[in-house]
């Protein structure tokens, strides 16, 4: 299996998407928007979590204690809802932008989290797939810094060979800063 | 060891497993977890061979589960000692893969508990500025490997360290020769005692009633049985009416002249126990703190690990010019103790020492900002509304006869959530101008609180990280809430008008991404 692959080290992989880096400071340019597929995880997501409450329904359907169809309906739409219409103004409402010594992370429909971190402060990186998240390519990248507000920044949704690129490109930041 | 020769060679740049004996301490403290099941399981099947069998065959079957679970993570669990950082790979199904440059790792730590101990493995942790949960663990390692790999870090430190001291070699030289230390703060009784005065304090009641109710048990008198007191007072008030009013008016002074002194008496001996021969001294290594009456405490704050400072009062020691200092240091020392440099001190003892710790004291001769009048009148809407609609709620239901039959005053019930909604609209319009934020060049300055106000200021620099939220009422009215990302504390700003916000996230990112993490210490 591709068991041995995975674990080794990413060595410079052939990355089919560039680093979208933008020359300047990076605070009100155009966001970069995320991998397509994060769609499609938010959505398959969603999905996992209304299955219980649509079985719910279905069992209390079953015991015929209100009107027929009176729990169905209001279920079944807001889980509509929650896979159709949610996944794509999520995905539309995060982005991110790279320059050349920071990170911006933006989120958030009702409260929006518009979040910078500069490459300076960054204590360590990560880069994580879930099941979901590796059935479609892409991974989190998360930047750990030392303040006790935004201790660690999440940014998911992203090819996984941009993740690691993005990952390489801020820890040889740090380096260059550093010396 | 060779393996520590060997440290520099390309082979360590390969991905490496952890020590395969670490599966045996997985395999055994499994086994340790299951000993309880175990033994329950006898128990309750001693007479049943057949249950037995199923037990003892459920168990192995977890057993062997977990075993193959912990070989499987261990296969894909890999570390990577590249030229510029050290990486984890880890997951059987989810994948993480963390990186931490050198230049981040503070410390290398190694641990051994009982069991990995007699494996002669360790588990090493790396720590960095992030602290705490979020660190790199590696489990387990051969001590040799640990070692070697301890060896390492410090070696990438220290070339770094021999490149950075060439660097600052000017500027550390005149800092060894200041190794005297000069007293900036201390405090007298008589600053004490008028300390302690203000710490007016009624906790003691609070213990007195937490003893009694423990009492209770003990003694058998119910102390809180109210018949016991009505009884006793009743029997008493013949002899107390027998006095006369003025008599009684008396009692009830003196009763508040007790309740005052007690008071006065508990934040006399807590100041004094807490803050006794109190003495902060600026050192070459930073701040020197030492205080306590029986229990003595010395604390060194290095100078470069200030992030922010905090400098508060309380509402009547305001009125009398006394203000307190704390510093914000960072995240790893927070645990440890308060940082109070100058518990109780004028405004002018406050300065030096803030010049002291390299940073502006907050003066009126900043571009002093409000939060914007839009959020002023939402908050206050919000605030004052949700008593008006309690008020509204309670009047509609007591009108119709719901609720309130057979009370007297019901009628003056809806009075007082109307009354805090008139106190709380009010507070909220009047506090607004009290509520202000400036900026200066090489700082942030932030003040809230009417009645005793309380100022915060954070160098801009040693910031980590700046985020702008909007909830969905200031998505509309066009203002947000700045949290500024500080090691060891808080800091936001709420209600800044959005233009405004943003100018300020962008000031403070340039100062930020001006000087590296490692620069900052």
């Amino acid at each position: 299996m591709d068991e041995n692959t995975d674990a080794a080290p990413p060595v410079v992989a052939p990355a089919p998407e560039q680093t979208p880096v933008v020359e300047g400071l990076g605070d009100d340019q155009a966001l970069t928007e995320l991998h397509p597929n994060y769609k499609s995880a938010l959505r398959l997501q969603a999905i996992l979590t209304s299955i219980p409450f649509i079985v719910g329904a279905f069992v209390l359907e079953g015991q015929a204690i209100l009107p027929t169809a009176s729990i169905m309906i209001p279920v079944v739409l807001i889980a509509l809802a929650f896979i159709i219409r949610l996944p794509s103004r999520r995905f539309h409402a995060r982005g991110y932008a790279m320059s050349t010594d920071r990170l911006r992370v933006a989120r958030g429909i009702l409260f929006r989290h518009d979040t910078v971190v500069p490459f300076g402060r960054v204590q360590h990186i990560d880069v994580n797939q879930g099941p979901i998240d590796r059935f479609f390519g892409i991974a989190t990248l998360t930047l750990h810094t030392a303040g006790s507000h935004n201790a660690s920044v999440h940014l998911p949704g992203l090819g996984e060979p941009l993740a690691r690129d993005m990952r390489e490109e801020i820890r040889s930041h740090i380096k260059r800063e550093a010396l | 060891m060779s393996g520590e020769v060997a440290t520099h060679s390309a082979e360590d740049t390969q991905p490496q497993r952890t020590a395969p004996i670490g599966l045996l301490i997985t395999a055994i403290t499994s086994l340790r977890q299951g000993v309880i099941p175990i033994a329950i399981g006898a128990y309750t099947f001693r007479d049943n061979l057949v249950g037995m069998g199923g037990v003892i065959a459920l168990l192995l079957v977890v057993f062997g589960v977990s075993v193959g679970i912990a070989y499987l993570s261990w296969l894909r669990r890999t570390y990577t000692t590249g030229t510029e950082d050290i990486r984890v790979e880890s997951g059987i199904i989810s994948r993480a893969a963390r990186s931490v440059p050198y230049e981040r790792i503070q410390d290398v730590s190694l641990e051994q508990k009982l069991l990995p101990r007699l494996f002669g493995l360790v588990e090493v942790k790396f720590e960095t500025g992030a602290g705490g949960a979020d660190d790199l663990k590696l489990a387990y390692l051969t001590e040799d490997q640990g070692e070697a790999l301890r060896r390492l870090i410090r070696a990438r430190r220290e070339e770094e360290a021999a490149s950075a001291a060439q660097v600052a070699g000017e500027a550390a030289v005149p800092e060894v020769e200041d190794e005297e230390a000069d007293t900036i703060f201390a405090m007298d009784t008589q600053r004490l005692t008028t300390f302690g005065l203000f710490e007016f304090s009624l906790a003691v009641f609070a213990v007195l009633g937490g003893l009694m109710q423990y009492a209770d048990t003990f003694i058998g008198i119910e102390l809180w049985d109210v018949d016991l007191w009505q009884g006793w007072i009743e029997s008493q008030s013949g002899l107390l009416s027998s006095f006369g009013f003025v008599a009684q008016i008396a009692g009830v002074v003196a009763g508040v002249v007790a309740l005052i002194m007690i008071g006065s008496v508990t934040g006399l001996v807590r100041t004094f126990l807490r803050d006794w021969g109190f003495v902060l001294e600026k050192t070459a290594r930073g701040f020197r703190r030492r205080r306590g009456l029986f229990t003595k405490t010395d604390v060194v704050m290095p100078t470069h690990r200030v992030q922010a400072l905090v400098l508060g009062t309380g509402w009547l020691r305001y009125r009398f010019g006394w203000h307190g200092l704390k510093f914000v240091s960072l995240a790893q020392d927070a645990g440890s103790s308060s940082h109070v440099v100058a518990p109780f001190a004028q405004l002018e003892e406050i300065e030096p020492i803030i010049r002291a710790a390299k940073f502006e004291p907050p003066s009126d001769d900043l571009d002093w900002r409000h939060a914007s009048r839009k959020y002023r009148f939402d908050s206050t809407a919000i605030e004052g509304g949700i008593f008006a609609f309690v008020a509204v709620v309670l009047a509609t239901l007591i009108g119709t006869g719901i609720i309130g039959e057979g009370f007297a005053y019901a009628a003056f019930l809806p009075l007082i959530p109307l009354s805090l909604s008139i106190f709380f609209t009010g507070a909220n319009l009047y506090a607004w101008q009290f509520h202000r934020h400036a900026l200066s060049g090489s700082q942030i300055f932030g003040r809230k609180g009417l009645i005793s106000p309380a100022t915060r200021v954070a160098s801009r620099v040693k910031l980590h990280s700046v985020e702008i939220v909007q909830g969905p009422i200031a998505q509309r009215r066009g203002y947000a809430t700045l949290h500024l990302g500080l090691a060891g504390g808080a800091f936001s700003i709420p209600g800044l008008p959005i233009k405004r916000a943003r100018e300020l996230k962008s000031a403070i990112l340039h100062s930020i991404a001006s000087r590296d993490f490692s620069q900052l210490s």
